[in-house]
Protein backbone atom coordinates (compact mmCIF):
# COMPACT_ATOMS: atom_id res chain seq x y z
CA UNK A 1 0.00 0.00 0.00
CA UNK A 2 1.24 3.28 -0.93
CA UNK A 3 1.37 5.71 2.10
CA UNK A 4 -0.91 8.50 0.60
CA UNK A 5 -3.71 5.85 0.53
CA UNK A 6 -3.57 5.76 4.07
CA UNK A 7 -6.38 6.64 6.13
CA UNK A 8 -5.61 8.73 9.55
CA UNK A 9 -5.45 5.54 11.69
CA UNK A 10 -2.95 3.78 9.77
CA UNK A 11 -1.00 6.49 9.10
CA UNK A 12 -0.95 7.69 12.63
CA UNK A 13 -0.02 3.67 13.50
CA UNK A 14 2.61 4.08 10.66
CA UNK A 15 3.73 7.16 12.55
CA UNK A 16 4.42 5.80 15.99
CA UNK A 17 6.09 2.44 14.82
CA UNK A 18 8.39 4.94 13.31
CA UNK A 19 7.52 2.73 9.96
CA UNK A 20 7.90 6.39 8.09
CA UNK A 21 7.84 9.45 8.98
CA UNK A 22 5.60 12.40 8.85
CA UNK A 23 8.13 14.22 6.09
CA UNK A 24 7.98 10.87 4.01
CA UNK A 25 3.86 10.74 4.45
CA UNK A 26 3.55 14.68 3.94
CA UNK A 27 5.83 14.07 0.76
CA UNK A 28 4.00 11.22 -1.37
CA UNK A 29 0.67 13.01 -0.46
CA UNK A 30 2.41 16.43 -2.58
CA UNK A 31 3.73 14.08 -5.07
CA UNK A 32 0.17 12.43 -5.73
CA UNK A 33 -1.32 16.36 -5.67
CA UNK A 34 1.64 16.73 -8.13
CA UNK A 35 0.20 13.87 -10.31
CA UNK A 36 -3.30 13.60 -10.27
CA UNK A 37 -4.55 17.37 -9.70
CA UNK A 38 -3.91 18.74 -13.24
CA UNK A 39 -6.73 16.38 -14.18
CA UNK A 40 -8.77 16.92 -10.77
CA UNK A 41 -8.46 20.25 -10.06
CA UNK A 42 -9.47 19.63 -6.37
CA UNK A 43 -7.32 22.18 -4.83
CA UNK A 44 -6.99 25.72 -5.18
CA UNK A 45 -3.96 26.71 -3.68
CA UNK A 46 -1.08 24.21 -2.33
CA UNK A 47 1.26 25.27 0.44
CA UNK A 48 4.45 22.18 -0.10
CA UNK A 49 6.98 24.50 2.09
CA UNK A 50 4.79 24.98 5.09
CA UNK A 51 3.63 21.56 5.19
CA UNK A 52 6.99 19.85 4.77
CA UNK A 53 8.06 22.21 7.69
CA UNK A 54 5.57 21.93 10.23
CA UNK A 55 5.87 17.55 9.74
CA UNK A 56 9.56 17.73 10.35
CA UNK A 57 8.64 19.27 13.14
CA UNK A 58 6.46 16.22 14.27
CA UNK A 59 8.99 14.21 13.11
CA UNK A 60 11.45 15.73 15.90
CA UNK A 61 8.91 15.54 18.64
CA UNK A 62 7.97 11.53 17.84
CA UNK A 63 12.53 11.49 17.37
CA UNK A 64 12.21 12.73 21.56
CA UNK A 65 9.89 9.98 22.04
CA UNK A 66 6.89 12.41 22.51
CA UNK A 67 3.16 11.17 22.64
CA UNK A 68 1.60 12.00 19.69
CA UNK A 69 -2.23 12.81 18.87
CA UNK A 70 -3.86 10.82 16.45
CA UNK A 71 -4.17 13.67 14.08
CA UNK A 72 -0.59 14.96 14.77
CA UNK A 73 1.69 14.95 11.58
CA UNK A 74 -1.39 14.29 9.30
CA UNK A 75 -1.44 15.66 6.07
CA UNK A 76 -5.09 18.21 5.52
CA UNK A 77 -6.78 19.23 3.06
CA UNK A 78 -8.78 22.42 3.96
CA UNK A 79 -12.01 24.10 2.08
CA UNK A 80 -11.00 27.28 0.70
CA UNK A 81 -14.08 29.04 2.54
CA UNK A 82 -12.38 28.37 6.08
CA UNK A 83 -9.61 30.53 6.92
CA UNK A 84 -5.95 29.55 7.58
CA UNK A 85 -3.45 32.66 8.76
CA UNK A 86 -1.12 33.55 5.69
CA UNK A 87 -2.41 31.23 3.10
CA UNK A 88 -4.78 32.72 0.67
CA UNK A 89 -8.94 32.34 1.15
CA UNK A 90 -10.91 32.74 -2.33
CA UNK A 91 -14.33 31.03 -0.85
CA UNK A 92 -13.95 30.30 -5.21
CA UNK A 93 -14.79 33.63 -6.20
CA UNK A 94 -13.06 36.32 -7.86
CA UNK A 95 -13.82 39.03 -5.20
CA UNK A 96 -11.52 37.28 -3.34
CA UNK A 97 -8.84 36.29 -5.57
CA UNK A 98 -6.55 38.04 -4.02
CA UNK A 99 -7.94 37.62 -0.33
CA UNK A 100 -4.70 36.43 2.29
CA UNK A 101 -6.64 35.07 5.54
CA UNK A 102 -5.32 37.21 8.47
CA UNK A 103 -6.27 34.87 11.44
CA UNK A 104 -6.92 31.38 12.12
CA UNK A 105 -10.38 29.94 11.59
CA UNK A 106 -11.59 28.17 15.01
CA UNK A 107 -11.21 24.38 13.68
CA UNK A 108 -7.76 25.39 11.62
CA UNK A 109 -6.53 26.60 15.33
CA UNK A 110 -7.69 23.29 16.97
CA UNK A 111 -5.80 21.14 14.53
CA UNK A 112 -2.97 22.76 14.05
CA UNK A 113 -2.98 22.65 18.36
CA UNK A 114 -2.94 18.79 17.59
CA UNK A 115 -0.26 18.68 14.80
CA UNK A 116 -2.43 17.87 11.58
CA UNK A 117 -0.37 19.24 8.76
CA UNK A 118 -2.56 21.42 6.45
CA UNK A 119 -0.97 20.36 2.36
CA UNK A 120 -3.20 23.15 0.45
CA UNK A 121 -6.57 25.12 0.49
CA UNK A 122 -9.60 22.73 -1.87
CA UNK A 123 -12.09 24.02 -4.68
CA UNK A 124 -15.63 24.64 -4.47
CA UNK A 125 -18.77 26.60 -5.35
CA UNK A 126 -18.65 29.62 -5.43
CA UNK A 127 -19.12 31.22 -1.75
CA UNK A 128 -20.31 27.64 -1.43
CA UNK A 129 -23.16 28.05 -3.46
CA UNK A 130 -23.72 25.17 -5.67
CA UNK A 131 -23.96 21.23 -5.79
CA UNK A 132 -21.40 20.57 -8.60
CA UNK A 133 -18.37 22.64 -8.07
CA UNK A 134 -19.46 24.11 -11.12
CA UNK A 135 -19.56 27.37 -9.74
CA UNK A 136 -16.13 27.89 -9.00
CA UNK A 137 -14.58 30.75 -10.17
CA UNK A 138 -11.52 29.24 -11.19
CA UNK A 139 -12.24 26.28 -12.49
CA UNK A 140 -14.14 23.01 -12.12
CA UNK A 141 -13.34 20.29 -9.47
CA UNK A 142 -13.85 16.77 -11.45
CA UNK A 143 -15.31 13.35 -10.10
CA UNK A 144 -12.14 11.24 -9.18
CA UNK A 145 -14.52 7.85 -10.33
CA UNK A 146 -14.85 9.92 -13.85
CA UNK A 147 -13.35 12.55 -15.31
CA UNK A 148 -16.77 14.12 -17.65
CA UNK A 149 -19.06 13.81 -14.16
CA UNK A 150 -19.42 16.40 -11.15
CA UNK A 151 -17.85 15.64 -7.65
CA UNK A 152 -20.85 17.17 -5.94
CA UNK A 153 -20.68 20.27 -4.25
CA UNK A 154 -20.13 22.71 -2.65
CA UNK A 155 -17.07 21.31 -1.04
CA UNK A 156 -16.59 19.73 -4.63
CA UNK A 157 -12.45 20.11 -3.99
CA UNK A 158 -12.44 18.48 -0.59
CA UNK A 159 -14.38 15.03 -1.34
CA UNK A 160 -12.12 14.68 -4.44
CA UNK A 161 -9.17 14.92 -2.77
CA UNK A 162 -10.25 12.62 -0.43
CA UNK A 163 -11.30 9.83 -3.17
CA UNK A 164 -7.98 10.46 -5.03
CA UNK A 165 -5.77 9.78 -2.21
CA UNK A 166 -4.47 13.60 -2.58
CA UNK A 167 -4.85 14.06 1.30
CA UNK A 168 -5.28 11.45 4.33
CA UNK A 169 -8.92 13.54 5.52
CA UNK A 170 -10.54 16.73 4.67
CA UNK A 171 -12.51 19.60 6.11
CA UNK A 172 -15.46 20.79 4.05
CA UNK A 173 -18.71 22.91 4.79
CA UNK A 174 -22.35 21.67 4.95
CA UNK A 175 -25.28 24.64 4.28
CA UNK A 176 -27.55 22.39 2.52
CA UNK A 177 -25.68 19.12 1.65
CA UNK A 178 -22.62 20.40 0.67
CA UNK A 179 -20.18 17.89 2.72
CA UNK A 180 -22.74 15.14 2.65
CA UNK A 181 -23.58 14.86 -1.32
CA UNK A 182 -20.32 15.37 -2.83
CA UNK A 183 -19.21 12.78 -0.22
CA UNK A 184 -22.01 10.36 -1.40
CA UNK A 185 -20.87 11.40 -5.22
CA UNK A 186 -17.24 10.53 -4.76
CA UNK A 187 -17.84 7.61 -2.09
CA UNK A 188 -16.29 8.82 0.87
CA UNK A 189 -17.49 9.62 4.46
CA UNK A 190 -18.68 13.21 5.22
CA UNK A 191 -20.42 14.24 8.63
CA UNK A 192 -22.58 17.57 8.73
CA UNK A 193 -22.54 17.60 12.49
CA UNK A 194 -25.77 18.80 14.60
CA UNK A 195 -25.68 22.82 14.78
CA UNK A 196 -23.55 24.50 17.07
CA UNK A 197 -21.20 21.43 17.69
CA UNK A 198 -18.52 22.83 15.61
CA UNK A 199 -17.30 26.89 15.76
CA UNK A 200 -18.39 28.77 12.33
CA UNK A 201 -15.51 31.85 13.24
CA UNK A 202 -13.37 31.87 10.48
CA UNK A 203 -15.81 29.97 8.32
CA UNK A 204 -17.06 32.76 5.35
CA UNK A 205 -20.57 33.15 6.53
CA UNK A 206 -23.08 31.86 3.57
CA UNK A 207 -26.10 31.15 5.52
CA UNK A 208 -25.47 31.54 8.94
CA UNK A 209 -28.22 29.50 10.70
CA UNK A 210 -27.72 26.89 8.78
CA UNK A 211 -23.96 26.39 8.27
CA UNK A 212 -21.55 24.12 9.73
CA UNK A 213 -17.69 22.70 9.21
CA UNK A 214 -17.28 19.18 9.09
CA UNK A 215 -14.58 16.09 8.52
CA UNK A 216 -14.45 14.68 5.16
CA UNK A 217 -13.01 10.99 5.46
CA UNK A 218 -12.00 7.65 3.87
CA UNK A 219 -13.33 5.98 7.01
CA UNK A 220 -15.85 6.43 9.66
CA UNK A 221 -13.26 6.33 12.49
CA UNK A 222 -11.62 8.71 11.04
CA UNK A 223 -14.26 11.20 11.03
CA UNK A 224 -14.85 10.71 14.54
CA UNK A 225 -10.91 11.78 15.24
CA UNK A 226 -11.51 15.29 13.09
CA UNK A 227 -14.89 15.84 14.71
CA UNK A 228 -13.77 15.15 18.49
CA UNK A 229 -10.93 17.59 17.62
CA UNK A 230 -13.01 20.37 16.38
CA UNK A 231 -15.93 19.94 18.12
CA UNK A 232 -17.18 22.52 21.77
CA UNK A 233 -17.95 25.94 22.46
CA UNK A 234 -16.27 28.37 21.48
CA UNK A 235 -16.28 32.14 22.73
CA UNK A 236 -15.60 33.58 19.39
CA UNK A 237 -18.95 31.82 17.82
CA UNK A 238 -21.71 32.57 20.07
CA UNK A 239 -24.62 29.97 18.38
CA UNK A 240 -21.60 27.44 19.64
CA UNK A 241 -22.45 24.78 22.29
CA UNK A 242 -20.65 22.84 24.26
CA UNK A 243 -21.54 19.12 23.67
CA UNK A 244 -21.11 16.29 25.91
CA UNK A 245 -18.77 13.40 24.49
CA UNK A 246 -21.35 10.33 24.80
CA UNK A 247 -20.25 7.40 25.66
CA UNK A 248 -22.54 4.81 24.48
CA UNK A 249 -22.34 1.17 23.48
CA UNK A 250 -25.25 1.15 21.21
CA UNK A 251 -26.47 -2.65 20.11
CA UNK A 252 -27.74 -2.98 16.64
CA UNK A 253 -30.35 -5.31 17.66
CA UNK A 254 -31.45 -2.76 20.18
CA UNK A 255 -31.46 0.06 17.09
CA UNK A 256 -34.63 1.05 16.08
CA UNK A 257 -34.52 2.82 12.31
CA UNK A 258 -37.04 5.07 10.81
CA UNK A 259 -37.22 4.97 6.81
CA UNK A 260 -39.13 8.41 5.38
CA UNK A 261 -41.35 7.34 3.35
CA UNK A 262 -41.51 10.48 1.83
CA UNK A 263 -38.04 10.03 0.05
CA UNK A 264 -38.93 7.17 -2.07
CA UNK A 265 -41.87 8.96 -3.67
CA UNK A 266 -40.99 11.09 -6.46
CA UNK A 267 -37.68 12.60 -8.59
CA UNK A 268 -35.41 9.68 -7.21
CA UNK A 269 -33.56 7.41 -9.86
CA UNK A 270 -34.74 4.24 -9.14
CA UNK A 271 -31.44 2.69 -9.77
CA UNK A 272 -30.27 4.24 -6.63
CA UNK A 273 -33.33 3.75 -5.02
CA UNK A 274 -32.68 0.23 -4.87
CA UNK A 275 -28.66 0.33 -4.03
CA UNK A 276 -30.13 2.53 -0.89
CA UNK A 277 -32.99 -0.38 -0.15
CA UNK A 278 -30.26 -3.10 -0.18
CA UNK A 279 -28.61 -0.84 2.69
CA UNK A 280 -31.71 -1.12 4.68
CA UNK A 281 -32.04 -4.74 4.04
CA UNK A 282 -28.40 -5.09 5.39
CA UNK A 283 -29.41 -3.47 8.49
CA UNK A 284 -32.78 -5.64 8.68
CA UNK A 285 -30.51 -9.18 8.40
CA UNK A 286 -27.54 -7.24 11.01
CA UNK A 287 -30.70 -7.27 13.17
CA UNK A 288 -31.82 -4.09 13.66
CA UNK A 289 -36.00 -3.02 13.56
CA UNK A 290 -36.97 -1.32 10.34
CA UNK A 291 -40.00 0.75 9.69
CA UNK A 292 -41.57 3.05 8.33
CA UNK A 293 -42.10 6.76 9.33
CA UNK A 294 -43.92 9.69 8.18
CA UNK A 295 -42.39 13.12 7.58
CA UNK A 296 -45.31 14.72 6.02
CA UNK A 297 -43.25 18.45 5.54
CA UNK A 298 -39.61 16.74 3.96
CA UNK A 299 -41.59 17.86 0.43
CA UNK A 300 -41.48 21.09 1.43
CA UNK A 301 -38.15 21.70 3.09
CA UNK A 302 -36.19 22.97 -0.65
CA UNK A 303 -38.84 25.32 -0.90
CA UNK A 304 -38.58 26.60 2.38
CA UNK A 305 -34.52 26.20 2.07
CA UNK A 306 -34.47 28.50 -0.76
CA UNK A 307 -35.97 31.21 0.68
CA UNK A 308 -33.99 30.91 4.33
CA UNK A 309 -30.82 30.05 2.78
CA UNK A 310 -30.71 33.19 0.06
CA UNK A 311 -32.02 35.46 2.57
CA UNK A 312 -28.88 35.07 4.89
CA UNK A 313 -26.77 34.86 2.69
CA UNK A 314 -27.81 38.17 1.36
CA UNK A 315 -26.98 40.16 3.98
CA UNK A 316 -24.25 38.25 4.83
CA UNK A 317 -22.84 39.02 1.54
CA UNK A 318 -23.25 42.74 1.63
CA UNK A 319 -19.91 43.22 3.35
CA UNK A 320 -18.09 42.80 -0.05
CA UNK A 321 -18.23 46.35 -0.69
CA UNK A 322 -14.94 46.95 -2.53
CA UNK A 323 -14.08 49.10 0.61
CA UNK A 324 -12.45 47.14 3.42
CA UNK A 325 -10.90 43.94 1.72
CA UNK A 326 -11.32 41.79 -1.61
CA UNK A 327 -11.64 43.04 -5.30
CA UNK A 328 -12.34 46.47 -5.98
CA UNK A 329 -13.73 48.13 -9.40
CA UNK A 330 -12.68 51.50 -9.93
CA UNK A 331 -14.61 52.21 -13.66
CA UNK A 332 -13.62 55.98 -15.26
CA UNK A 333 -17.11 56.22 -16.84
CA UNK A 334 -18.47 56.80 -13.27
CA UNK A 335 -16.04 59.55 -12.14
CA UNK A 336 -17.00 62.85 -11.52
CA UNK A 337 -15.14 65.00 -13.49
CA UNK A 338 -15.21 67.89 -11.23
CA UNK A 339 -13.55 66.32 -8.32
CA UNK A 340 -12.14 63.96 -9.83
CA UNK A 341 -13.18 61.44 -7.53
CA UNK A 342 -15.90 57.79 -7.79
CA UNK A 343 -19.21 58.26 -6.54
CA UNK A 344 -19.43 55.63 -3.58
CA UNK A 345 -22.72 53.64 -4.85
CA UNK A 346 -21.52 53.29 -8.91
CA UNK A 347 -18.29 51.72 -6.71
CA UNK A 348 -21.13 49.27 -5.29
CA UNK A 349 -22.65 48.71 -8.41
CA UNK A 350 -19.49 47.62 -10.17
CA UNK A 351 -17.57 45.80 -7.48
CA UNK A 352 -20.29 43.46 -6.90
CA UNK A 353 -21.68 43.46 -10.25
CA UNK A 354 -18.58 42.07 -11.42
CA UNK A 355 -16.86 40.56 -8.54
CA UNK A 356 -19.43 37.67 -7.70
CA UNK A 357 -20.75 35.11 -10.06
CA UNK A 358 -23.87 34.05 -12.00
CA UNK A 359 -25.06 32.19 -8.87
CA UNK A 360 -24.02 33.94 -6.16
CA UNK A 361 -25.39 36.78 -8.05
CA UNK A 362 -28.84 34.95 -7.93
CA UNK A 363 -29.01 33.98 -4.12
CA UNK A 364 -28.31 37.66 -3.56
CA UNK A 365 -31.53 38.59 -5.56
CA UNK A 366 -33.48 35.88 -4.36
CA UNK A 367 -32.62 36.96 -0.60
CA UNK A 368 -33.14 40.57 -1.42
CA UNK A 369 -36.28 39.88 -3.01
CA UNK A 370 -37.78 37.85 -0.27
CA UNK A 371 -36.55 40.13 2.30
CA UNK A 372 -38.05 43.10 0.88
CA UNK A 373 -41.02 45.32 1.84
CA UNK A 374 -44.15 43.51 0.84
CA UNK A 375 -42.75 40.43 0.21
CA UNK A 376 -41.63 39.35 3.86
CA UNK A 377 -44.40 37.75 4.81
CA UNK A 378 -45.81 36.00 1.88
CA UNK A 379 -41.65 34.74 1.79
CA UNK A 380 -39.71 34.91 4.63
CA UNK A 381 -42.10 34.21 7.30
CA UNK A 382 -43.87 31.54 5.68
CA UNK A 383 -40.28 29.62 5.34
CA UNK A 384 -39.52 30.21 8.67
CA UNK A 385 -42.87 28.70 10.11
CA UNK A 386 -42.66 25.75 7.49
CA UNK A 387 -38.91 25.17 9.38
CA UNK A 388 -41.04 25.21 12.27
CA UNK A 389 -42.91 22.42 11.18
CA UNK A 390 -40.08 20.74 9.27
CA UNK A 391 -38.59 20.64 12.65
CA UNK A 392 -41.34 19.21 15.17
CA UNK A 393 -42.21 16.65 11.82
CA UNK A 394 -38.58 15.29 13.05
CA UNK A 395 -38.90 15.90 16.88
CA UNK A 396 -41.74 13.66 16.51
CA UNK A 397 -40.53 10.65 14.45
CA UNK A 398 -36.91 10.76 17.38
CA UNK A 399 -39.30 10.04 19.64
CA UNK A 400 -39.78 6.47 18.70
CA UNK A 401 -36.63 5.93 16.43
CA UNK A 402 -33.23 6.22 17.57
CA UNK A 403 -31.65 6.88 13.52
CA UNK A 404 -33.05 8.19 10.08
CA UNK A 405 -32.01 6.28 6.78
CA UNK A 406 -31.91 8.29 3.76
CA UNK A 407 -30.49 8.44 0.49
CA UNK A 408 -27.72 11.20 0.62
CA UNK A 409 -28.73 12.22 -2.86
CA UNK A 410 -31.29 11.69 -5.89
CA UNK A 411 -29.50 10.76 -8.65
CA UNK A 412 -25.99 9.49 -9.23
CA UNK A 413 -22.84 12.15 -10.12
CA UNK A 414 -24.34 14.06 -13.07
CA UNK A 415 -22.41 14.97 -16.20
CA UNK A 416 -20.51 18.27 -16.22
CA UNK A 417 -22.80 21.15 -17.85
CA UNK A 418 -25.82 18.74 -17.33
CA UNK A 419 -27.37 20.81 -14.93
CA UNK A 420 -26.05 24.21 -15.62
CA UNK A 421 -28.44 25.48 -17.76
CA UNK A 422 -31.41 25.27 -15.08
CA UNK A 423 -31.14 26.76 -11.73
CA UNK A 424 -33.70 24.65 -10.35
CA UNK A 425 -32.75 20.89 -11.58
CA UNK A 426 -29.50 21.64 -9.61
CA UNK A 427 -30.90 22.67 -6.62
CA UNK A 428 -33.09 19.83 -7.08
CA UNK A 429 -29.73 17.63 -6.31
CA UNK A 430 -30.33 18.51 -2.66
CA UNK A 431 -33.65 17.76 -1.88
CA UNK A 432 -32.70 15.06 0.76
CA UNK A 433 -30.30 16.81 2.70
CA UNK A 434 -31.26 20.32 3.01
CA UNK A 435 -34.15 19.28 6.15
CA UNK A 436 -31.52 18.39 8.15
CA UNK A 437 -29.55 21.59 7.97
CA UNK A 438 -33.23 23.50 8.94
CA UNK A 439 -33.76 20.68 11.50
CA UNK A 440 -30.11 21.53 12.75
CA UNK A 441 -29.44 17.74 13.08
CA UNK A 442 -26.48 16.23 12.68
CA UNK A 443 -26.30 13.68 9.13
CA UNK A 444 -23.32 11.23 8.26
CA UNK A 445 -23.19 10.31 4.61
CA UNK A 446 -21.40 6.74 3.85
CA UNK A 447 -20.63 4.80 0.54
CA UNK A 448 -23.74 1.99 0.32
CA UNK A 449 -22.64 0.57 -3.18
CA UNK A 450 -21.56 1.12 -6.90
CA UNK A 451 -23.89 1.53 -10.14
CA UNK A 452 -21.48 1.39 -13.21
CA UNK A 453 -18.58 2.14 -10.65
CA UNK A 454 -20.36 5.40 -9.43
CA UNK A 455 -20.43 5.54 -5.74
CA UNK A 456 -23.87 6.00 -4.38
CA UNK A 457 -24.54 7.72 -0.53
CA UNK A 458 -26.31 6.29 2.20
CA UNK A 459 -27.60 9.53 5.11
CA UNK A 460 -27.50 8.34 8.47
CA UNK A 461 -29.27 11.11 10.43
CA UNK A 462 -29.93 11.55 14.13
CA UNK A 463 -30.96 13.70 17.20
CA UNK A 464 -29.45 16.89 18.11
CA UNK A 465 -25.80 15.73 19.34
CA UNK A 466 -26.01 12.10 18.90
CA UNK A 467 -23.03 11.77 16.46
CA UNK A 468 -21.26 9.60 18.76
CA UNK A 469 -24.35 7.08 17.88
CA UNK A 470 -24.24 7.83 13.89
CA UNK A 471 -20.33 7.11 14.06
CA UNK A 472 -21.19 3.84 15.61
CA UNK A 473 -24.31 3.22 12.97
CA UNK A 474 -21.71 4.10 10.41
CA UNK A 475 -19.00 1.49 11.35
CA UNK A 476 -21.25 -1.39 11.58
CA UNK A 477 -22.20 -1.01 7.92
CA UNK A 478 -18.63 -0.36 7.22
CA UNK A 479 -17.58 -3.12 9.00
CA UNK A 480 -20.84 -5.23 7.53
CA UNK A 481 -19.38 -4.43 3.84
CA UNK A 482 -15.74 -5.73 4.34
CA UNK B 1 -42.84 35.61 -11.32
CA UNK B 2 -41.25 38.80 -10.95
CA UNK B 3 -41.56 41.53 -13.37
CA UNK B 4 -38.12 43.18 -15.27
CA UNK B 5 -39.31 46.58 -13.44
CA UNK B 6 -38.97 44.08 -9.61
CA UNK B 7 -35.31 43.11 -11.03
CA UNK B 8 -34.54 46.11 -11.91
CA UNK B 9 -35.42 47.38 -8.52
CA UNK B 10 -34.29 44.56 -6.49
CA UNK B 11 -30.91 44.92 -7.76
CA UNK B 12 -30.49 47.88 -7.14
CA UNK B 13 -31.41 47.38 -3.51
CA UNK B 14 -28.89 44.73 -3.22
CA UNK B 15 -26.58 46.81 -5.00
CA UNK B 16 -25.62 44.90 -7.96
CA UNK B 17 -25.23 45.87 -11.85
CA UNK B 18 -26.56 43.70 -14.36
CA UNK B 19 -27.08 44.38 -17.81
CA UNK B 20 -29.75 43.98 -19.85
CA UNK B 21 -29.10 40.88 -21.17
CA UNK B 22 -28.25 39.30 -17.24
CA UNK B 23 -31.13 41.09 -16.19
CA UNK B 24 -33.17 38.96 -18.56
CA UNK B 25 -31.66 35.59 -17.51
CA UNK B 26 -32.69 36.61 -13.71
CA UNK B 27 -36.00 37.61 -14.97
CA UNK B 28 -36.45 34.21 -16.39
CA UNK B 29 -34.96 32.54 -13.72
CA UNK B 30 -36.07 34.05 -10.47
CA UNK B 31 -39.65 33.18 -11.72
CA UNK B 32 -38.95 29.63 -12.28
CA UNK B 33 -37.39 29.39 -8.44
CA UNK B 34 -40.20 31.51 -7.45
CA UNK B 35 -43.18 29.35 -9.19
CA UNK B 36 -41.61 26.37 -7.22
CA UNK B 37 -41.10 27.70 -3.93
CA UNK B 38 -45.03 28.83 -4.10
CA UNK B 39 -45.90 25.47 -3.47
CA UNK B 40 -45.11 26.61 0.36
CA UNK B 41 -48.28 28.21 0.33
CA UNK B 42 -49.96 24.53 0.05
CA UNK B 43 -49.58 24.66 3.85
CA UNK B 44 -51.51 26.03 6.22
CA UNK B 45 -49.01 27.88 9.07
CA UNK B 46 -52.13 30.08 10.60
CA UNK B 47 -51.38 29.44 14.30
CA UNK B 48 -47.32 28.36 13.64
CA UNK B 49 -44.49 30.49 15.72
CA UNK B 50 -41.86 31.11 12.92
CA UNK B 51 -38.32 30.19 13.85
CA UNK B 52 -35.62 31.43 12.75
CA UNK B 53 -32.61 29.35 14.10
CA UNK B 54 -32.67 25.71 16.06
CA UNK B 55 -30.57 26.21 19.37
CA UNK B 56 -33.13 28.28 20.95
CA UNK B 57 -30.28 30.37 22.32
CA UNK B 58 -30.91 33.94 23.30
CA UNK B 59 -29.18 36.82 22.64
CA UNK B 60 -25.44 36.12 24.05
CA UNK B 61 -23.46 39.42 24.24
CA UNK B 62 -20.55 40.39 26.08
CA UNK B 63 -19.84 42.27 29.26
CA UNK B 64 -19.86 46.22 27.97
CA UNK B 65 -15.62 46.60 29.26
CA UNK B 66 -13.39 49.47 28.14
CA UNK B 67 -9.44 47.96 27.58
CA UNK B 68 -7.67 49.98 29.53
CA UNK B 69 -4.63 47.45 29.53
CA UNK B 70 -1.85 48.67 27.32
CA UNK B 71 -0.90 44.81 26.19
CA UNK B 72 -4.67 44.44 24.98
CA UNK B 73 -4.60 48.20 23.29
CA UNK B 74 -1.46 47.17 21.97
CA UNK B 75 -2.41 43.98 20.67
CA UNK B 76 -5.67 45.40 18.91
CA UNK B 77 -3.36 48.24 17.14
CA UNK B 78 -1.46 45.15 16.22
CA UNK B 79 -4.96 43.74 14.32
CA UNK B 80 -5.96 46.94 13.14
CA UNK B 81 -2.97 47.17 10.84
CA UNK B 82 -3.06 43.73 9.55
CA UNK B 83 -6.63 44.73 8.62
CA UNK B 84 -5.80 47.89 6.91
CA UNK B 85 -3.24 45.92 5.21
CA UNK B 86 -6.17 44.14 3.34
CA UNK B 87 -8.47 47.16 2.09
CA UNK B 88 -7.81 48.59 -1.26
CA UNK B 89 -7.59 52.15 -0.49
CA UNK B 90 -6.49 53.81 3.56
CA UNK B 91 -5.22 56.80 4.50
CA UNK B 92 -3.97 57.46 7.95
CA UNK B 93 -5.22 55.00 9.26
CA UNK B 94 -8.52 54.96 7.45
CA UNK B 95 -10.41 53.16 5.01
CA UNK B 96 -10.60 55.85 2.16
CA UNK B 97 -14.20 55.88 0.84
CA UNK B 98 -15.40 56.98 -2.30
CA UNK B 99 -17.21 60.44 -1.79
CA UNK B 100 -20.57 60.27 -1.12
CA UNK B 101 -20.92 64.46 -0.73
CA UNK B 102 -20.19 66.81 -3.37
CA UNK B 103 -17.15 68.93 -2.78
CA UNK B 104 -17.71 72.86 -2.94
CA UNK B 105 -16.17 76.09 -2.78
CA UNK B 106 -16.56 77.99 0.15
CA UNK B 107 -18.47 81.58 -0.73
CA UNK B 108 -17.12 84.08 1.76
Amino acid sequence: MKLFELNIEEAHQGLVEKEFTSEELTQAVLEQIEKKDKDIFAYLTVTPELALKKAKEIDAGIARGDQIHPLAGIPLAVKDNILAEGIKCTAGSKILENYIAPYNATVIEKLKEVGAIIVGKTNLDEFAMGSSGENSALRPTKNPYDLERVPGGSSSGSAAAVASNQCICALGSDTGGSIRQPAGFCGVIGLKPTYGAVSRYGLIAMASSLDQIGPVTKTVKDAKIVFEVIRGKDPLDSTSVESNVQNLKSNIQNLRIGIPKECFSEGIDRKVEKVVKEAIDKFVKLGASVEEVSLPHLPYSLASYYIIMPSEASANLARYDGIRFGFTKTNPKFQNPSNKTQNLIDGYFKTRGEGFGEEVRRRIMLGTYALSAGYYEAYYLKAQKVRALIKEDFNKVFSKIDILLMPTSPTLPFKLGEKTKDPLSMYLSDIYTVSINLAGLPGLSIPCGKINNLPVGLQIIGKPFSEELLFQVGQIFEQSNT
Amino acid sequence: MISKKEVQHIAKLARLSLTPKEAKKMEKELSSVLDYIDKLKEINTDDIQPISQITGLKNVIRNDEKYEKYEVKKERIKIRNKLLKLAPETKDGYLKVKSIIKKTTKNK
